[in-house]
Parts: structure tokens; C-alpha cells; sequence
């Protein structure tokens, strides 16, 4: 009967594996039995029928700046929580008579909290006072179910820099979703520091495992805390922010729109941001966050908005010293070149107007003076550079050399939301005049930094650095140190070298001194820039605006030897550059390195600026 | 007309109740883990348990329709089941819907289906008749890289598709391939390698190597049987390491002793070599192989753990191994897990009284983490019978296997016993802090209309060709 095909020779390898299977049925029986029946750490004891889990917020890092000046710290809040489990009828008069809020309130806190979860605590009325906290605290063993829970909340110290710090929001679904440690009614950093150090700075959560009886007393410690994990303290972080420089720098704006980007060129680090207008940092804490935040959100003029990182301009004038880098480097400039100005650059129908001043200028002068001729000339012959079988090849270079200031790309500073800004490619052209319908001459606006260009203050204040620096920037960031055993990206302490030599800096450096120092009547556009005792160096510009009045700009860095601050400033629709940029950025270099203004006079000029903004420019202003 | 009544009469009865039990436990459970006040009707089918319901009477109808095909189909179109699968498993990755990270699901308008679960059944199938085909030798490297495909192809598939827990699941097979012969040193290889691989996780390397040598001699020892040659092997080795330490040291060229180890070892290898052909000393060349391999091994282990598994899958691992403490993940679920079924105590906190359950773990409180619902409320009382059953059930199934005439029915057998036991094992060792958290579900409990019908399938095939067992006489 037992016939079978193959002869089955292993026929007694079943018993291995029924042991094996038996075997660990066995184990698992046994440690079954050793965590429910032997092991107490599990149980729980009879008038204790339930664990109640306490998360322990750790306080958030503080924020310094660089003098060591408290910025940001946290003040304590509570938050009451619900478990709509243990909830039992209880007295809603008095309850809402406590915590001031109507009974329609409790009503939907208790559905939507049933509704995340019935076994779960979810939040029931977020940043209760101290005060309350207190009233509360005595006759919560009336309301099982109800317990508190401790959390921070940021303060400042000082009513400016909000846009750098940023902000510090609860946590949305997507978030939650994406990342396991962040949990419903969480706080993150929005913007600013608060954003992208949040790792550093939010700690890490901790847990108490108590054990509760039916009165919703807490009976202690669950198995002895060992299933506690204790919170730690987020880092504190010193930023590189001068705290006297911001509040100066935002004082000045006040009545502008624009911003103010200064930098330390011998490390990048970012002395102060301005953007403007800007708002209380206080106004995005606690309850009244939502509120306000629709408020701002509204408000035309787009205080949330951060132009020195957001906000694209055409740079103006002050490309021409980097136009008359990459021409000396190209050996298609000399110091020594000269070009003619008759009021205006012409060629073939097309005329590019300039301003009075002598003629013919070198290369100095032609920085000096800002001469628009000068630079249609030299940008000419950067482009039709006989070196290169064709335009095609020479833009490609010379965007090269843009490129290597940090233009066109992200500067990846430690801002989360920085813009690439705007430089255009062969492609660009293409599109627009076909593949040979451009040449030098179709481009001309870009001699004079108009044109198709976008930069943001931010990587103007950088093209200042490198310059200060004769050849090579640090990405700009806003942190000095992280406290604990943290240390910054390296990328922050790279030198990154722009493709020119540093030689040919010395002598745009000449010009841009001449620019602010020349002598009264020598045709310099930026005397009004000028420090008694300390050589700044600048340039003017003017950006051309279709909305509305010129956005008025200016670049400096000062003293000429061993710069120690690099800055743009930019004032929309403030026309030329010389007229309100450049004493705004004097007085911030000033104020940095003198600590107090010699001419008070140039303060007061600024602080009164009546510049006309209509509703409809400030539409279009971004 | 004949044939047909015989087989209702063949069923094994036994068997289909205990699926019956353990399917009903599953659904109380569901019940109990994801009780709602407002919809406590166990029939609400807006609820999980009120959906399982529904997934239990299409199971039973599966059930049915599998019962009524003829056996030979099984056999017959394995093959062909297999190849669907496999484009299955393909055309998930590029249509399908991805959940909870895993791309391995369709979606048919308010219906999810994931092919990964059926797949198993199928590899079942094709391995059983590959290894029940007359011509097939199993111990031949021919058979093992047919076999290893059949079982690799799905598995990589699964893996592609993010959903690492079923793809290990094709690993179990190994049990089918003991059962029907695979020679024991292969397995003691494959033993031997996940050995290395987590000791090398754990452990230094240099310790590693050391213990690689101590072996690599203990087993010459036993193939050789002479001390003296094993004497003469340990000199060579310590002469070399020595002069080589002192050399660095002398020349004070900083190698760490690990690579002093390694060269005195390519050394002493070369020299062990040719002792070997001169004196005609057997074996010498295999275990060099051996030691050479455990090296390259050790030294892989760090790249495959640190660029083939995801960051949460080496967390999970380190947990287990104790090397890495993670509270607020996976180390916190596994502790909520065992305070949970911990807290059930000897007779449990009773039907619907459980407490912990419903706290931390939600998502997964009715798929992944059922058994915590079973240790609660029901306490050891409930988990052991539960094990128990589970244990009598395989017990039982391996029993069914070996009263089979046709080996295919056997090897089928063998593959339905080997899923479902990985599965338990996996599923409750990672609620008792045993294994890593794998996410599979635990067979016939765990909340989900794919993997109950899978399972179901899977098994009454089974019970299928057991019930026609007796026509094979002829
Ligand atoms: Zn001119």
C-alpha cells in the first residue's frame, strides 16, 4: 500500500522540526508567564487603574547674540489636557467659572477630543495662566479625566529681530505624519533660527509614567520611574547677531520699505538682518498668535514677508565692479582704459543714457563717477571677446564669474527660505530672440545691472564680503556657536573663492573709495556716505522699478584695510542710491564700529525720510 | 459523482475548527481593541469589527470555492499562478498606492488589496512541484539556484516594495527545503552566516577574527586529528603576528592590531598552504576558504546594515541587540506592548476592561499588536491558550503532511506550516520584546481582509489536497 514514487529518506526530519516549533511555543509560554504572572513591574494594583503618561517638555534653547545678550527665553505655560475615557459628569458651571470659558466651549473641546481619541489625552484648552493654573490646580481632583500638563513658551527680550529669530508654531498633520518625534499640540520653529536649529533647540521630549487612582490622584511613580525617561534641555545658541545694530538698523527703516543686510566679512557671520516693515516678535507667542498672524498675514505692506532673503531686485549699479572685474581678468579692461561719455552710450538706434561728468575716465574714475557708457563699453567687449568663437561662449563665461559670487543660486546660509535670485542663461535667450537673433548689444541692460537680473540683499551684502575680502566670501549665516558638543555645518567655515584675482580687487577697491572719499566737485556719487577717520568703501545704485519710483541701493564695506563690516542696503522706491541707501548704510557702519554717530544731523535726515508709497507700489513690491 | 462525496467526507475536520476558532478569537479581539462607545454593536460595519465580519464570510466563501476545484489545477497551473504573481508584484510597484511608506497596495475604488500576501501561496505551489518533479535532485547546485530563485524573485520584489516584513517571510521556506532534504551543512552555513552577522554587529571586529581562528583550528583539530599539526599551525600564526607587531612598532607605523592580525594571517596562510600540498594534510584548503570568508563577512556586515536597511530597520535592530535605546520609538512601543499584556496578570482584566491596549499604539492596535488585546484582557489564562493552540495547530498540519502519498501534496504542506509559523513567531515574539518589530500580521487575528484571505486560501489547499489524499493509489 505504501507505494510512493520517490523514496522519502527524511521522513525523521519532522520530528526536528515539530521541536523546534514546540520549543519556542514553549519559550514564549514562558515568557508569557513571567511578564503577566511573576514579573510585577507590569501590574496593576487595585485602587490603581490606570497608567497616566506625562510628557515633559523640555525648555526650548535660549538665543544670545554675539556680545552674549539674552535675545530669547521661555516663560511657563499650561496646557489642561482631557482623557474622554476617564471622564465622569461633573460640575460645568463651576468648572467654566474657573478657566473662563463658555459651556458652548467645553462642548466642542470634549467632542473633538473624543473625536482624536477616546483612550488618548488630547488638548482641552491650550496656555492656561499661571494664575488659573493655580485656582485650578486645588480642585482638579473633582474632574477625572482632566489634568494639566507643563510647557514653555518664548519671550523676548527685545522687540526687534523677529524675522531672524523667527518663529515657533504648533506642529501641522504633515509634519506629524513625516517625523515620529512630534506629536499633536507639539511646538516647532517656523522660520528664522527657530527653524532651522530647531534640533538643537527643542531638547528632547521626556516621559513620566505615573500611576492614577479613580479620583484622578496621581499615586507616584509607575514601577519606580523606571520607565521614565527624563527630558533634556535644548542648546542654547549664541547667534552672530549685534543686537545694539539690528535695533539701530530696524529704527532707521522704520518709516521705509526694504532691508539691511550687514555682514562680517573675515567670517560671514551676519551682523544684522533688517527687513522692512517688520513686527513685535511677542505678537506670534501664546493665544493671541492666531489672531495676529491673519492680522499680518493681511496687511498689504507684507511684514512677514523677508526681503533681505526673499525679495529680488536688479542690482543696479553696483554690478559694474563686478562687470569691471571680470573685464580685467578677461584682459579686455586696464586700469588704464579709457572710454568717452557724451551724456549717453549710443549704438546702432540704441541709447543707454548717462549722468554729467567729465569724459574720458579710466577704470577708477568710471566707478567713481558710475559712468553708464563706460560699462555698455566694457560689458561690449567682455561679450565680443575675440577669444570666443561666439557670444554663446563668452556669456557662458562671464555667467560663470557672476556665478561665482553666489549669484543665481542658493547662498545655503542657515536660512531656510532663502531665494536663488535671477541670472539668465544662453537658454534664456534663446527662447526670447532665437538661437542667433541675440548679440552683445541685446543685452546691454546687464552692463548696468538692469535687465533681466535678480539678486536679494542677502547676496548683495555677500558680492560686498567677497570684495572686502579681495577675492573669497564664508557663507553667510546667522549662528556663532551652539551650546554642548555641537559644531556648526562646516560649510560655514570654507572660504568659497569667486574666479577672479584677488589684484584686480585693489583696483575697484580704489574706485569705490573714490566713490564715497573723492573730493567735493570730483563727480563721486557717494559722498553722502562718508565717516570722518574711517575709509568706507561703496557704490551706489539705482534699480529700475516699472511699478513705480527706483528702489534706491547701496553697497559698502569699511574701514579699506582689514574690513570689519560688509553691507547692503536697499530702500524701495528711494530713487538714487545716494540719496537715501547710502546715508542709511553709513550711519549702520557708524554705529557698529564707532558706537555712536558724528553727525547726528545725517540720523535725523534718515529717521524723517518722507517716502512716497502708494497702496499700488507696495502691491507690486515683491 | 463518486469522487465528490469522498472528499467532504476526507476533510479534516479538526483542522477547519480550529481555523474556525481562532478566526472568531481574532474578530473579539478586533472588537475589543478598537472599542468605540459610539458604535458598540460588534455588526457596526462602519467599525473595523463590524469590516472584519464581513472579511470572515467572503474567507468562508474562498473557503468553499477552493474546496470545489479540482486538485490536479493546483499542481497543474502552479506555474502559471506563480508568473501572475510575479507581474502582480511588478505592476504594484509602478500602479500601486503607497501606505504607511510601503508601495504595495492596489487600490480598486474603495477596496485595498496587497498582492505580497498572496504571493506566498503561490511560491508554496511552485516549490512544491519543482521539488516533487521525478528528476529533481535537491542537493545539486542546479536545484539550489532553482530553488533560490523561486524563492528570491518574490522576496526582492516585496522588498522593492518597501515592505521588509514580508519579504522576510520568504526565508522560512528554508523549513520546507530541510523537510525534503537539503544537506545540513548547507543549513549550518546559512546558520552560521546570520551568526556572524549579528555578532559582528555586536562585537569587535578583532575579537571576531580571534574567535574565527579559535574555530578554524578546533575544526582542524577534529578533521585531523593531530595536535601536533594544529600546534605547528597556532606557531606559525603567532610568529608571524609577533614579527609583524614589532615591525610596526619599530617602524612605528600605527596599523591597529586588527590588520596586523589580517597580514599575519595572508602570511601564515600562503606558508599553511604549502606545508599542506607537501605533506598531503587534508582539509587545509576548505577551512582557509572558510576563514577568508568570515573575514569578508565581518567586514561586509557594516556596509549592508549601514546602506541597505533604512534607518528605522537598523534602529530596530540595535534595540533588540541592546546596542541603542530609542524611548520614543520603537523601544517605547515594544515597552507599552509588554505593560500592556504584563497587566493581564494570571486570568486578565476581562472582555472589553482592558485599558492599556487602547493607549499608544492605535494605528496598529488591531493588525500588528493584537496579542497585546489577548494578554489584557485575558491574561496568561488567554496567551496560553492561544500559543497553545497555535502549537497544537502546526502540530497537527506537519501530521497532515505526512500522511500525504503525493509528494507535492507533502511539500505544499510543508511551505503552509512554515509561512503561518514564521508569522506567529515574529508577529507575538515582537509583542514580548523577543524579536525586532517586524510589521506582519498574526494569522487569522490580525485586523485585514488580504491577509485573512490569504491565509485562508493558503490553507485549505491544502486541506483540499489532503481530502482527495486517498485517490492517489493508483
Ligand atoms: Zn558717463
Amino acid at each position: 500500500m505504501l507505494h510512493s514514487f520517490i523514496v522519502d529518506s527524511f521522513a525523521n526530519r519532522r520530528h526536528i522540526i515539530r521541536f523546534i516549533i514546540i520549543l519556542i511555543g514553549l519559550v514564549y509560554i514562558v515568557k508569557l508567564f513571567v511578564i503577566q504572572v511573576v514579573d510585577s513591574t507590569y501590574k496593576l494594583t487595585a485602587s490603581s487603574n490606570v497608567l497616566r503618561y506625562v510628557t515633559q517638555f523640555p525648555a526650548r534653547g535660549l538665543i544670545y547674540d554675539r556680545e552674549g545678550k539674552l535675545l530669547v527665553y521661555n516663560e511657563a505655560a499650561y496646557d489642561l489636557m482631557v482623557i474622554p475615557r476617564q471622564l465622569e459628569p461633573f460640575d460645568t458651571t463651576e468648572f467654566c467659572q474657573i478657566l473662563d470659558i463658555t459651556k458652548e466651549y467645553v462642548d466642542e473641546a470634549l467632542r473633538r477630543a473624543k473625536e482624536f481619541s477616546v483612550y488618548n489625552s488630547s488638548i482641552f484648552l491650550k496656555q492656561v495662566s499661571s494664575k488659573t493654573y493655580a485656582n485650578l490646580q486645588e480642585k482638579l481632583y473633582k474632574y477625572p479625566g482632566f489634568f494639566v500638563q507643563a510647557r514653555t513658551l518664548r519671550k523676548y527680550t527685545l522687540e526687534n529681530g523677529a524675522h531672524l529669530l523667527g518663529y515657533v508654531g504648533e506642529v501641522n498633520n504633515k509634519i506629524i505624519e513625516s517625523n515620529e518625534y512630534y506629536k499633536s499640540g507639539d511646538y516647532i520653529g517656523v522660520s528664522g533660527i527657530e527653524q532651522s536649529y530647531e534640533e538643537y533647540l527643542r531638547g528632547q521630549k521626556g516621559v513620566n509614567v505615573y500611576l492614577v487612582d479613580v479620583h484622578n490622584r496621581i499615586q507616584g511613580s509607575y514601577a519606580n520611574g523606571r520607565l521614565d525617561r527624563k527630558a533634556k534641555v535644548g542648546s542654547n545658541i549664541i547667534s552672530t547677531i549685534d543686537s545694539d545694530l539690528q535695533a539701530y538698523g530696524e529704527k532707521l527703516m522704520r518709516n521705509k520699505i526694504g532691508s539691511i543686510v550687514a555682514i562680517e566679512p573675515s567670517t560671514g557671520e551676519i551682523l544684522a538682518l533688517v527687513s522692512s516693515p517688520t513686527y513685535n516678535p511677542e505678537l506670534l507667542v501664546g493665544r493671541i498668535r492666531t489672531k495676529n498672524y491673519v492680522t499680518l498675514m493681511s496687511d498689504t505692506l507684507k511684514p512677514l514677508f523677508n526681503r533681505a532673503l526673499m525679495a529680488q531686485y536688479p542690482p543696479g549699479s553696483t554690478f559694474k565692479v563686478v562687470n569691471a572685474l571680470i573685464g580685467m581678468q578677461e584682459k579686455t579692461l586696464f586700469p588704464y582704459t579709457k572710454y568717452e561719455c557724451v551724456g549717453a552710450y549710443y549704438s546702432r538706434g540704441l541709447r543707454v543714457g548717462c549722468h554729467f561728468h567729465r569724459s574720458p575716465l579710466n577704470l577708477i574714475e568710471s566707478i567713481q563717477m558710475s559712468c553708464n557708457t563706460y560699462y555698455c563699453n566694457v560689458f561690449r567687449s567682455i561679450l565680443d571677446n575675440k577669444k570666443y568663437p561666439s557670444i554663446r561662449e563668452s556669456f557662458d563665461k562671464w555667467r560663470e564669474y557672476i556665478m561665482s559670487f553666489g549669484f543665481g543660486q542658493y547662498l545655503n546660509s542657515d536660512f531656510g527660505n532663502e531665494l536663488k535670485g535671477l541670472v539668465p542663461t544662453k537658454q534664456t535667450y534663446d527662447r526670447i530672440y532665437g538661437e542667433n537673433g541675440w548679440r552683445s548689444l541685446t543685452l546691454i541692460s546687464m552692463a548696468i545691472g538692469q535687465g533681466e537680473l535678480g539678486t536679494t540683499p542677502l547676496q548683495m551684502a555677500n558680492m560686498t564680503a567677497a570684495i572686502a575680502n579681495r577675492g573669497y566670501y564664508y557663507t553667510p549665516h546667522v549662528v556663532e556657536e551652539i551650546e554642548g558638543d555641537f559644531d556648526l555645518d562646516e560649510r560655514f567655515y570654507q572660504k568659497n573663492y569667486t574666479k577672479i584675482d584677488s589684484n584686480y580687487f585693489e583696483i575697484v577697491i580704489e574706485g569705490m573709495d573714490l566713490a564715497v572719499n573723492g573730493e567735493p566737485g570730483s563727480g563721486s556719487t557717494a559722498r553722502s556716505a562718508q565717516i570722518p577717520e574711517i575709509t568706507v568703501c561703496g557704490k551706489t545704485g539705482t534699480a529700475e522699478n516699472p511699478h513705480g519710483k527706483d528702489h534706491s541701493i547701496f553697497i559698502a564695506f569699511a574701514p579699506k584695510k582689514n574690513p570689519k563690516i560688509a553691507i547692503a542696503v536697499y530702500i524701495e522706491n528711494g530713487g538714487f542710491g545716494s540719496t537715501w541707501a547710502a546715508p542709511t548704510a553709513k550711519l549702520m557702519i557708524e554705529e557698529y564700529l564707532n558706537d555712536s554717530i558724528s553727525v547726528p544731523w545725517w540720523e535725523e535726515y534718515v529717521l524723517n525720510a518722507e517716502i512716497n508709497y502708494n497702496a499700488e507700489t507696495s502691491k507690486h513690491m515683491e | 459523482m463518486q469522487r465528490r462525496v469522498n472528499i467532504w467526507s476526507n476533510i479534516d475536520w479538526l483542522t477547519v475548527a480550529m481555523y474556525l476558532v481562532l478566526v472568531f478569537l481574532g474578530w473579539i479581539n478586533i472588537y475589543a481593541a478598537v472599542y468605540n462607545e459610539d458604535h458598540h454593536s460588534i455588526f457596526d460595519f462602519s467599525q473595523r469589527y463590524g469590516k472584519q465580519l464581513i472579511w470572515i464570510a467572503a474567507a468562508l466563501v474562498i473557503a468553499f470555492i477552493v474546496f470545489i476545484i479540482d486538485i490536479n489545477f493546483y499542481s497543474y497551473f502552479a506555474y502559471i499562478v506563480y508568473g501572475l504573481m510575479i507581474f502582480l508584484l511588478i505592476a504594484v510597484l509602478i500602479f500601486g498606492k503607497e501606505v504607511h511608506g510601503a508601495k504595495s497596495w492596489f487600490e480598486i475604488g474603495r477596496f485595498r488589496i496587497q498582492p505580497a500576501e498572496f504571493a506566498k501561496i503561490a511560491t508554496a505551489l511552485v516549490l512544491a512541484r519543482y521539488l516533487s518533479s521525478y528528476n529533481v535532485q535537491i542537493n545539486t547546485l542546479k536545484s539550489y539556484l532553482r530553488v533560490a530563485a523561486i524563492i528570491l524573485i518574490p522576496s526582492l520584489l516585496i522588498l522593492l516594495q518597501n515592505d521588509t516584513g514580508s519579504a522576510l517571510v520568504y526565508f522560512v521556506f528554508i523549513l520546507v527545503l530541510y523537510r525534503e532534504g537539503i544537506s545540513e551543512s548547507i543549513l549550518l552555513l546559512g546558520l552560521f552566516v546570520v551568526i556572524l552577522f549579528i555578532l559582528a554587529l555586536v562585537l569587535e571586529k578583532l575579537i571576531i577574527i580571534f574567535l574565527s581562528i579559535a574555530i578554524v583550528f578546533i575544526i582542524f583539530w577534529f578533521l585531523n586529528r593531530r595536535l601536533k599539526n594544529v600546534g605547528i599551525g597556532i606557531g606559525i600564526l603567532f610568529l608571524t603576528s609577533a614579527v609583524l607587531y614589532g615591525i610596526n612598532e619599530v617602524l612605528s607605523m600605527g596599523l591597529s592590531y586588527y590588520y596586523i592580525i589580517l597580514a599575519a594571517l595572508g602570511i601564515s596562510g600562503l606558508v599553511y598552504t604549502i606545508l599542506a600540498i607537501r605533506y598531503k594534510i587534508k582539509n587545509v584548503a576548505l577551512l582557509l576558504v572558510f576563514l577568508i570568508g568570515s573575514v569578508l563577512l565581518t567586514y561586509s556586515v557594516d556596509h549592508v546594515f549601514n546602506n541597505f536597511l533604512e534607518p528605522h530597520q537598523q534602529k530596530r535592530i540595535n534595540v533588540v541587540l541592546g546596542l541603542e535605546s530609542d524611548p520614543y520609538g520603537v523601544e517605547y512601543n515594544v515597552n507599552q506592548s509588554k505593560i500592556a499584556i504584563g497587566s493581564g496578570g494570571l486570568y486578565g482584566k476581562g472582555f472589553l476592561r482592558g485599558t492599556q491596549t487602547k493607549f499608544d499604539f492605535v494605528p496598529e492596535q488591531s493588525t500588528d499588536f493584537i496579542f497585546c488585546t489577548i494578554g489584557e484582557e485575558w491574561g496568561f489564562m488567554g496567551t496560553f491558550f492561544v500559543v497553545s493552540l497555535f502549537v497544537f495547530f502546526l502540530y497537527r498540519l506537519i501530521g497532515i503532511a505526512e500522511r500525504q502519498r503525493s509528494p507535492f501534496s507533502r511539500i505544499y504542506g510543508y511551505g503552509v506550516v512554515s509561512v503561518l509559523f514564521f508569522h506567529i513567531v515574529i508577529n507575538i515574539g515582537m509583542t514580548i520584546g523577543l524579536v525586532p518589530v517586524i510589521g506582519i500580521p498574526l494569522p487569522f487575528f490580525s485586523y485585514g481582509g488580504s491577509s485573512l484571505w490569504a491565509f485562508t486560501i493558503l490553507l485549505f489547499i491544502f486541506l483540499r489536497l489532503d481530502a482527495s489524499r486517498l485517490e492517489l493509489l493508483k
